[in-house]
């Protein structure tokens, strides 16, 4: 009837629109950002810097291999311990993760980033091969947890169904959930390892005897090659894990390395209770009860470094999480079938390999050397490293698309044949990745940027524990609420809510 | 109906509402089984035949040997596991963990024992993923068998094998269990191997006789829509 006095009006109901929105209110409020935002070139010559830092990269030398080989060994054994201990953990919280308790502290353990977890553990134990692998184990668990929990819930629940009413839990667990997740955890767990690995180096950074101790010296003294030698080394430890962790060797390489650097710490006794009972209480209150010196305290905190601190984790972090969601869409089609030769593809396979293996921290470190202290080094750090993971995977997945024979080719293809298509899996990714990005915005604070995590490390470092507690607990409740904002946003988007291997 | 029995009473429902949740299945079940019965549940796919058995298990879950008829298997588990789950009751966990971990002697020849019975010996340490769905669903039917119940109760137990086969199975249910009740579509067997028909309709009962009594024609009619 409305058809022929009024113009048919077209339904908009479009599946793209859903995701379009999402996407454009991200870039918008990080667009919002952009004042707040340093993103300022301090250095006087950085493209001279560069050149010297891309001549080092071509021409990779290490006066002393034996150094190399034992800051490797190192890495390895700290990487291997805590990402054991950390699996074993996460293993026994998973069996509880209905409860939730138990995915709460889960969740709280692994908001606060193993570099934090080291600067505790140093002031308790020192520069230990103790503190270095509870740094990495205990985040790990609180991962762990929640990908194995999860992974145990979502097991078809027939086969429970169909046993014997009175079987022990235990009993049920291992015959039912267990052996039908198991394929899954391990080749999680070995990605673990490979994040592990990462990990270890950047420890080094704060005086482990890894590979980032002596990355930090030469890259501080200019010495780019020795630095790329190193960056080379870890890479190819990162990349052929599969070929050399095999589970029929894991015993081995675990007694190793635990003779290598058995996890052993002096405690000084007397310094852990000062710590605990003293140091770590609020100073107004420790002659006793003063709700006024408190509250005045609380006051100047917040106003001089949680909430600039917060403010400045929330803007990196939205800007690294937009730089990501760009070099994934530039780079996802360098190793797409889709596009491209074997050459250009073997080309993008190389770059993306380079910047999944090294650490943001790391990268960020040598941006900070090109550029000097701002947010630009770490929005780029942030961006090319996990923006070469996401890229990694998206490429992976476009390769499944079956085009039709006549699709066209070029920029038209990407645009509208590929892109649509990916869309969502690029986006259930990127989300994920948002709260990993939370979790190291906040830690590169501790190279000088001015995010929670430079507070922190300025709080440490002036021996302020009681600052540094308030601080780690903010940082916390910060990447918590993230990660439950990116599990709702993803549920409202019909996202999956586990890409496996990120 | 229980006038004339004269073993004692194993399931008694009484005009029962079953379901799930808020959602009744069935209505108005009048019901009685005694020891020693066989009963076929007859009906179409969605008549209630599944809640029914479930209903059944939960009144005795003790004495019950339960074949579901979505098998429940763990597909990366060896048809030996698979069939000692039956039993995981009986023993302590760190049995059952040696077991999986490495099959000890007395539960190996017992599983060996029924494995040959359902023509599955070669397959013992095959893990079912690679097994055919007539071969899964003997595995099944095994893994009920070996829990030894008096009472056996299946869903569509015998549903993916062949006719020969079939046979051969409800002959190893009926010799190994004082009581069934079993799902089947195949009316001529449920007149072979039981001795009472219950037909389910639009989720009630809508027949419930002898085997002997039973006219086939009028047990077809069950399928036809309501």
């Amino acid at each position: 009837m409305q058809s022929s006095s009024f113009p048919l009006i077209p339904v908009r109901d479009s599946s793209a629109t859903a995701m379009v929105r999402t996407s454009a209110l991200f870039v918008l409020v990080a667009l919002l950002c952009l004042p707040w935002a340093d993103l300022s070139i301090s250095t006087r010559d950085p493209w001279q810097e560069l050149a010297r830092l891309g001549w080092g990269l071509l021409t990779p030398s290490f006066d002393n291999p034996l150094t190399l080989l034992e800051a490797l060994a190192n890495t390895l054994a700290f990487a291997l311990q805590g990402v054991a201990l950390g699996a074993v953990g996460g293993f026994l919280l998973a069996l509880g993760y209905r409860r939730a308790a138990v995915r709460r502290f889960a969740a709280f353990i692994r908001a606060i980033h193993e570099l934090f977890w080291a600067l505790l553990f140093i002031q308790l134990a020192g520069l230990s091969p103790a503190a270095g692998v509870l740094a990495i184990a205990i985040p790990y668990a609180g991962t762990f947890a929640k990908i194995y929990g999860e992974l145990f819930e979502e097991v078809d629940p027939s086969a429970r169904q169909a046993l014997p009413v009175g079987t022990g839990a235990l009993s049920a667990f291992f015959f039912t959930e267990l052996p039908q997740c198991f394929a899954h955890m391990v080749t999680y767990t070995r990605y673990r390892l490979e994040c592990g690995i990462r990990s270890s180096a950047v420890l080094g950074f704060i005086g482990l005897p890894t590979v980032g101790f002596h990355l930090e010296t030469a890259l501080k003294q200019g010495q780019y090659s020795e630095a790329a030698a190193l960056f080379y080394a870890l890479v190819l430890v990162i990349v052929t894990l599969h070929g050399w962790m095999r589970a029929k060797l894991l015993p081995l390489y675990l007694l190793a390395v635990l003779v290598w650097l058995p996890p052993v710490a002096q405690f000084n006794g007397a310094l852990v209770w000062r710590f605990f009972s003293e140091d770590i209480v609020p100073a107004p209150l420790r002659q006793g009860w003063n709700g006024e010196g408190l509250w005045r305290w609380l006051h100047a905190l917040w106003s001089s470094q949680i909430a600039p601190g917060l403010g400045n984790t929330l803007v990196l972090a939205l800007l690294a999480l937009i730089g990501t969601g760009l070099v994934t869409l530039l780079t996802f089609p360098a190793i797409s079938h889709l596009f491209g030769r074997p050459v250009t593809r073997a080309g993008g396979h190389f770059f993306l390999v380079l910047m999944r293996s090294a650490p943001e921290y790391l990268l960020a470190f040598v941006g900070l050397l090109l550029w000097g202290p701002s947010m630009l080094p770490a929005v780029v750090a942030l961006s090319l490293h996990n923006g070469a993971i996401i890229a990694h995977l998206v490429g992976h997945y476009s390769d499944s698309l079956q085009l039709r024979d006549d699709a066209v080719t070029g920029l038209n293809r990407y645009l509208f044949e590929v892109l649509p298509r990916i869309y969502r899996t690029f986006l259930a990714f990127t989300l994920y990745r948002f709260e990993i990005l939370m979790r190291e915005t906040a830690m590169l604070g501790i190279l000088g940027i001015p995010t929670l995590g430079f507070f922190i490390d300025s709080a440490f470092t002036e021996f302020r524990f009681d600052r540094a507690m308030l601080l780690l607990l903010v940082t916390a409740l910060l990447n918590m609420s993230v990660d439950m904002l990116a599990r709702t946003l993803r549920r409202r988007l019909h996202l999956s809510s586990q890409p496996e291997s990120l | 109906m229980s006038g004339a029995m004269t073993s004692p009473v194993l399931f008694h429902l009484d005009e029962a509402v079953i379901g799930y949740g808020s959602r009744a299945v069935l209505r108005g079940c009048q019901l009685s089984i005694a020891t020693g019965e066989k009963v076929a549940l007859l009906g179409e796919s969605g008549a209630g035949k599944t809640t029914l058995l479930r209903q059944l298990r939960s009144l005795r879950p003790a004495d019950v040997a339960w074949c579901p008829q979505n098998t429940g298997l763990v597909p990366m588990l060896s048809v030996f596991h698979n069939i000692y789950m039956g039993r995981l009751d009986r023993h302590s966990f760190f049995y059952n963990l040696l077991n999986l971990v490495h099959p000890l002697a007395q539960p190996r020849d017992e599983i060996a024992a029924l494995a040959q019975q359902l023509g599955l010996q070669e397959k013992l340490f095959t893990s079912v993923d690679k097994l055919s769905g007539g071969q899964q669903s003997r595995t099944s039917l095994g893994r009920a068998l070996y829990q030894q119940r008096p009472v056996f109760l299946g869903d569509e137990p015998v549903s993916a094998v062949d006719e020969v086969q079939a046979d051969q199975l409800l002959q190893l249910i009926c010799a190994r269990h004082e009581t069934m009740v079993i799902a089947l579509h195949d009316v001529a067997l449920a007149l072979r191997y039981c001795n009472r028909v219950i037909g389910l309709q639009g989720g009630r009962i809508a027949l419930d006789q002898p085997a002997s009594a039973c006219d086939p024609a009028e047990l077809l009619r069950l399928y036809a829509h309501a």
